[in-house]
C-alpha cells in the first residue's frame, strides 16, 4: 500500500514565487509590453504572434514568432486554427517556457486569429508544467462584428478548459468608462491598462509585502480547475475621501455591472494596494462595505504596500461566477489534455496537477519530533489494544485495514506524541476505530 | 508614565500559521487593532513548539511584519500556549467568616481566595490562570461581591488552568531567545473566548471551539463566568491525515483535497461522484470517490464535537448554554459544519465574529485570528487594569508615608 508520507519539503516554503507572463498575439503582445513598461516587478516574460511585427516592440519580454513556415511571419488571416497550430508547432520552445512557474498569467485579446488560437494551446502546456494558469483576456467590441464576436466566444470556452481561470474583460463595456469619440486606439491602450491592473493586482497580492498576505495555497483554492469566467475590476483613489470613494468607483464599474456581479460572484479575491499611509482601519472599511454587497461569496483579502502609492488607494477584484451544483465530475473518465471539444460545461472535472513546487505553500510543515523509545511502545499497545475492539465490530474485512495501521495510520504524527483520550489514541483515522469500510 | 498610547501585541504561534496582532489603546481607551504580521509556522506540532529554531524564525517574520503595519517597534508580547498537556478545572475554597457581627469584610475576601488557591498540583506542572468565577455566602450561589454581606461561612469558586511547566517553556524560550519580552502567558482557547464573545453571549451562555490545525480548544461560559476549558490535541491535520490514509494520497495532496472539495457532511446526492487526480502529464492517475473523502472527514469532525460534548455534558454544563455554540480556527471554514455541530450539541451554532474589537470590523474577522486577537484583548483588559490600579497605587503610598509621619 502506498504511505502517505508527510511532505518533508518544509525547508522551502518561504521562497519566493515564481511568476511567468506571457502575451499571445497582437493584443496580448502590445498590453504585456505595456505591463513590463509600468511597474510590474521582476517577472519573466514571453510574448508571441504569428506576425512578425512584434520583434520591433520595445520591450524586455522575450518574443518568439510563431509558425514562421506557416505563416511567414504574415499572421494567420484571422483564422484561430492556423493560431492553434502555430502554437502547438513550438510546442517544446513554449513548454520549456512554461516550466518551475508556480503561476502563469497569459494575456491576449481574443476575436482574431492568434489570441483565440493559440492561447487556449499555450495555458495547456502552462498547465501541464504544473503552474497556476490564469488567463487574462478581451472579449472584442461590438462594431468588430460578428466573426470575431463568434470566434472569441470559441476561443473563450477552449481557454476556460485549458487554464484554471479566466478573467475577461469585454471591450465593449470600456464604451461607458470612456468619452464617445475617444480614437479606437487609446482604447485598445485603455484596455491594455486594465488588463495591467489586473495582472498586478493578483501579482502585488501574492507578493511577499503584503500586510495580510494572500496564500497561493489559498488562491489556488479559489480558481484552481474551477475552468470558471471571472470578471475583474481595478479602481484608484486619491486623497481625503479615498477609502469610500473607491468603493464607489468600484460599485459602480461597468465591468461589474454596476454591483450586480459582485452580489451573484462566489468567490471574490480583492487585492488592496496602498502607500505606507494604508492603515488597517482603511481596509477595514473597505472590507467592511465589500461584506455587504457580496451576498453568498466567499471574500479573500490581500493587502499590500507600495511606497509609491503614498495618499492613494488602488483596489483590484477578481469575482467568480457561481458554480452551479458541485464542481466535480460524475463520470471520472475526463482528461484534462484531450482535445476540448465545444459545449463542454463551464465547471469541468477538476483535475489536480502535482503540486509539487506549491506544496511548500501548503500548509504543511514542519519536521517532527523526535520519538521516544517509551512513546513508541506506548503507542503500539494501544493501537494492539483498539486493533481488538475494532475487529468485534466489523469482522474480517478491517483484519487487513488494521495490519497496516502501525506503518501508516499514524501518517504525520508518527513522531508526536500520541493524543490519547480515554484510553484511545485519536491520531487513528476516526473511520478505522469506529470500523467504516469505505468501498 | 509617558508613554502616549500604550502598545499591545498578541502573538498566537498555532500549528499552521504564526500570527502577531498590535493593539493600541486609544486616549477614549477602546481598543484598536492597528497591525498584523503572520508567518507559515513550520516547526510547530500538535500547538507545541518541536523545532524552536524554526520557529524562532518564523515568529520573528510574523513579528517583523507586525511592525511594518504598526509602525512601530515591538518590545513585548501576550503570548499564546496550547497544547494537550494544558487542563482546566474548577475548584472551590472555603473560609469561615471571622469578625464578631458576622460580616463579610475585605480580608474574608482575600482570605477564602487564598484557600481556592491552594491546589494541589504535581510539581512539574503550572498554574496558567486563576480565574475567579462567583462567591457564595452559607450556601448561596452566583454572588459577585460579598463584602458587606453577613453570614458565618463564605465560599468561592474559581477557574483553574495549568500545564506542563516544561512544556509550556518552550514556547516561552522561543520568544525569550527573540529579545521579546512576555507580559504574560495565555491559554490560547482562552483568548478566543475573549476575542469572540461579548458580555451578553456570556451571560446568556456560549460555547466557543478553536479548531486549528494541530488542536481544538473549548471554553463554556454562563452567567457571565467561565465554567469550563479544554482542549484535545486534534485538528485540521488530522482530517489530512484520515483523508491520506483513507484515499492513499500524499498528504500535501490530502491538505488540497480536504480544502477544495471538503465538507462536514455527506450530502447523498453525492453518492457516485468522483474526481479525476491527473499526474504531470495530465494522465488520469486515480479516481477518488467524493463521499469517501466526505465521509472521512464527517466521522472525525463528528468524533471531536461527541468528545467535547460528552464533557461538557458529564458537567452538566450544556443546559446552561443559551445563546449556542460559536465555531472559530481555520477548520471554521469547512462547509456544513455548522450544521454538523449543531446535530451533536442540539444548540443553534455559528461561525464567531471578531467583530467587537474596532479597527477590524471585516478585515481581520477571520476564523484565523481569533486567538491572537484575542491575546491582545486579554492584554487590553490587564493594561487597563494596570491603568486604573495606578491611584490606588498612589493612595496606598501616601498613607504609608502618612505612617511613617505619625510614627516619627
Ligand atoms: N487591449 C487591446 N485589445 C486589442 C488590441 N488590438 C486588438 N485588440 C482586441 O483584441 C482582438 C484580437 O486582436 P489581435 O490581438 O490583434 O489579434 P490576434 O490574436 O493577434 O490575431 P490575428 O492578428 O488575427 O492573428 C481584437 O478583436 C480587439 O478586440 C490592443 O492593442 N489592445
Ligand atoms: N476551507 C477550508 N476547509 C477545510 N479546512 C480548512 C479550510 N481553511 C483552513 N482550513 C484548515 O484550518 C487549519 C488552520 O487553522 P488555524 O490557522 O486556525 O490553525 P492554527 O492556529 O495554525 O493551529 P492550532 O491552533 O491548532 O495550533 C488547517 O488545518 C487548514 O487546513
Ligand atoms: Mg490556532
Ligand atoms: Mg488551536
Amino acid at each position: 500500500m502506498q504511505e502517505p508520507t508527510p511532505q518533508n519539503d518544509h525547508s522551502a516554503p518561504l521562497q519566493p514565487l515564481t511568476v511567468k507572463i506571457i502575451g499571445v498575439g497582437g493584443a496580448g503582445s502590445n498590453a504585456v509590453a505595456g505591463m513590463l513598461r509600468s511597474d510590474l516587478g521582476v517577472l519573466s516574460a514571453l510574448i508571441l504572434h504569428t506576425n512578425s511585427r512584434i520583434l520591433t516592440l520595445e520591450t524586455n519580454a522575450q518574443k518568439l514568432v510563431l509558425g514562421s513556415r506557416r505563416t511567414h511571419g504574415m499572421g494567420t488571416g484571422g483564422d484561430p486554427e492556423i493560431g492553434r497550430a502555430a502554437a502547438e508547432d513550438q510546442e517544446e520552445m513554449l513548454r520549456q517556457f512554461c516550466k518551475d512557474a508556480d503561476l502563469i498569467f497569459i494575456v491576449a485579446g481574443l476575436g482574431g486569429g492568434t489570441g483565440s488560437g493559440s492561447a487556449p494551446v499555450v495555458a495547456r502546456f502552462a498547465k501541464d508544467a504544473g503552474a497556476l494558469t490564469l488567463a487574462v483576456v478581451t472579449l472584442p467590441f461590438d462594431f468588430e462584428g460578428n466573426r470575431r464576436a463568434q470566434q472569441s466566444q470559441v476561443g473563450l470556452l477552449k481557454l476556460k478548459s485549458s487554464a484554471d481561470a479566466v478573467i475577461c474583460l469585454p471591450n465593449q463595456k470600456l464604451f461607458r468608462l470612456l468619452d464617445e469619440n475617444t480614437p479606437v486606439n487609446d482604447t485598445f491602450n485603455f484596455s491594455n491598462d486594465l488588463m495591467t491592473q489586473g495582472v498586478r493586482g493578483i501579482w502585488q497580492m501574492l507578493n511577499r509585502t503584503g500586510l495580510i498576505n494572500v496564500d497561493f495555497a489559498h488562491l489556488r483554492s479559489v480558481v484552481q480547475d474551477r475552468h470558471t469566467e471571472s470578471m475583474f475590476a481595478s479602481v484608484e483613489a486619491r486623497g481625503e475621501g479615498r477609502v469610500r470613494e473607491v468603493v464607489e468607483r468600484l460599485v459602480a464599474s461597468p465591468l461589474l455591472d454596476e454591483g450586480r456581479v459582485l452580489e451573484e460572484a462566489s468567490d471574490v479575491l480583492v487585492s488592496l494596494i496602498g502607500g505606507s499611509d494604508l492603515t488597517l482601519a482603511d481596509v477595514n472599511k473597505i472590507m467592511d462595505q465589500l461584506n455587504r454587497r457580496v451576498c453568498e461569496g466567499q471574500l479573500i483579502l490581500g493587502t499590500a504596500i507600495d511606497p509609491a502609492l503614498h495618499g492613494t488607494i488602488r483596489l483590484t477584484i477578481i469575482a467568480s461566477r457561481p458554480t452551479p451544483g458541485i464542481s466535480h465530475n460524475q463520470p471520472a473518465n475526463h482528461s484534462r489534455s484531450s482535445t476540448m471539444e465545444m459545449g463542454k460545461s463551464d465547471f469541468e472535472a477538476p483535475f489536480f496537477d502535482e503540486p509539487t513546487v506549491l506544496l511548500s505553500q501548503s500548509r504543511f510543515k514542519g519536521p517532527p519530533p523526535e520519538t521516544t523509545p517509551e512513546n513508541t511502545e506506548f503507542l503500539f499497545q494501544q493501537q494492539n489494544a483498539r486493533g481488538g475492539h475494532a475487529r468485534k465490530k466489523s469482522g474480517v474485512k478491517m483484519k487487513q485495514e488494521l495490519l497496516n495501521l502501525e506503518i501508516i495510520s499514524k501518517g504525520r504524527f508518527e513522531k508526536s506524541e500520541p493524543t490519547i483520550h480515554h484510553g484511545e489514541d485519536i491520531d487513528v483515522p476516526t473511520y478505522i476505530r469506529r470500523g467504516i469500510v469505505l468501498n | 508614565m509617558f508613554e502616549t498610547t500604550p502598545i499591545i501585541v498578541g502573538l498566537d504561534i498555532g500549528t499552521s500559521k504564526i500570527c502577531a496582532v498590535v493593539g493600541e489603546i486609544s486616549d477614549s481607551g477602546s481598543l484598536n487593532i492597528v497591525g498584523v504580521g503572520q508567518s507559515k509556522s513550520r516547526g510547530v506540532r500538535k500547538g507545541e513548539v518541536v523545532d524552536a529554531s524554526i520557529v524562532g524564525e518564523d515568529i520573528r517574520h510574523a513579528i517583523g511584519e507586525a511592525e511594518q503595519m504598526a509602525d512601530t517597534e515591538i518590545r513585548s508580547v501576550y503570548l499564546g500556549v496550547t497544547g494537550g498537556h494544558i487542563r482546566g478545572f474548577n475548584n472551590r475554597g472555603f473560609h469561615p467568616v471571622a469578625s464578631q457581627d458576622r460580616e463579610i469584610t475585605e480580608d474574608d475576601v482575600q482570605d477564602v481566595i487564598k484557600n481556592a488557591r491552594a491546589i494541589n498540583l504535581p510539581t512539574e506542572n503550572k498554574v496558567l490562570h486563576i480565574i475567579r468565577q462567583h462567591f457564595l455566602v452559607d450556601g448561596q450561589d452566583g454572588i459577585v461581591n460579598p463584602v458587606g454581606m453577613l453570614g458565618t461561612r463564605v465560599e468561592v469558586d474559581i477557574h483553574v488552568v495549568h500545564g506542563n511547566f516544561n512544556r509550556l517553556q518552550t514556547p516561552i524560550h522561543a520568544v525569550k531567545g527573540l529579545q521579546l519580552e512576555i507580559e504574560d502567558v495565555v491559554f490560547s482557547g482562552l483568548a478566543s473566548s475573549l476575542a469572540l464573545l461579548n458580555n451578553h453571549q456570556k451571560e446568556m451562555g456560549s460555547i466557543v471551539i478553536d479548531m486549528g490545525a494541530g488542536t481544538t480548544e473549548y471554553a463554556v461560559y454562563s452567567n457571565g463566568i467561565i465554567k469550563h476549558t479544554g482542549i484535545i490535541a486534534v485538528g485540521g491535520d488530522h482530517l489530512s491525515n484520515d483523508l491520506a490514509y483513507g484515499l492513499k494520497v500524499p498528504l500535501g495532496r490530502a491538505e488540497q483535497l480536504k480544502i477544495e472539495h471538503g465538507s462536514a457532511l455527506v450530502e447523498p446526492e453525492i453518492r457516485g461522484h468522483t474526481l479525476t487526480l491527473t499526474n504531470d502529464h495530465g494522465i488520469a492517475e486515480k479516481t477518488i470517490n467524493l463521499e469517501h473523502l466526505r465521509r472521512i472527514m464527517s466521522l472525525r469532525l463528528d468524533e471531536i464535537f461527541q468528545l467535547i460534548a460528552n464533557e461538557l455534558d458529564q458537567a452538566d454544563l450544556l443546559n446552561d448554554v443559551r445563546e449556542g455554540v460559536f465555531l472559530t480556527g481555520g477548520c471554521a471554514r469547512i462547509p456544513n459544519i455548522q450544521k454538523l455541530a449543531n446535530q451533536v450539541f442540539h444548540l443553534p451554532v455559528s461561525i464567531g465574529k471578531t467583530n467587537s474589537i474596532s479597527g477590524l470590523k471585516s478585515a481581520l474577522d477571520q476564523p484565523e485570528f481569533a486567538a491572537a486577537i484575542g491575546l491582545v484583548r486579554f492584554g487590553s483588559f490587564e493594561t487597563r487594569k494596570r491603568l486604573q490600579e495606578k491611584p490606588g497605587f498612589q493612595s496606598t503610598l501616601t498613607q504609608t508615608i502618612k505612617q511613617i509621619f505619625r510614627r516619627s
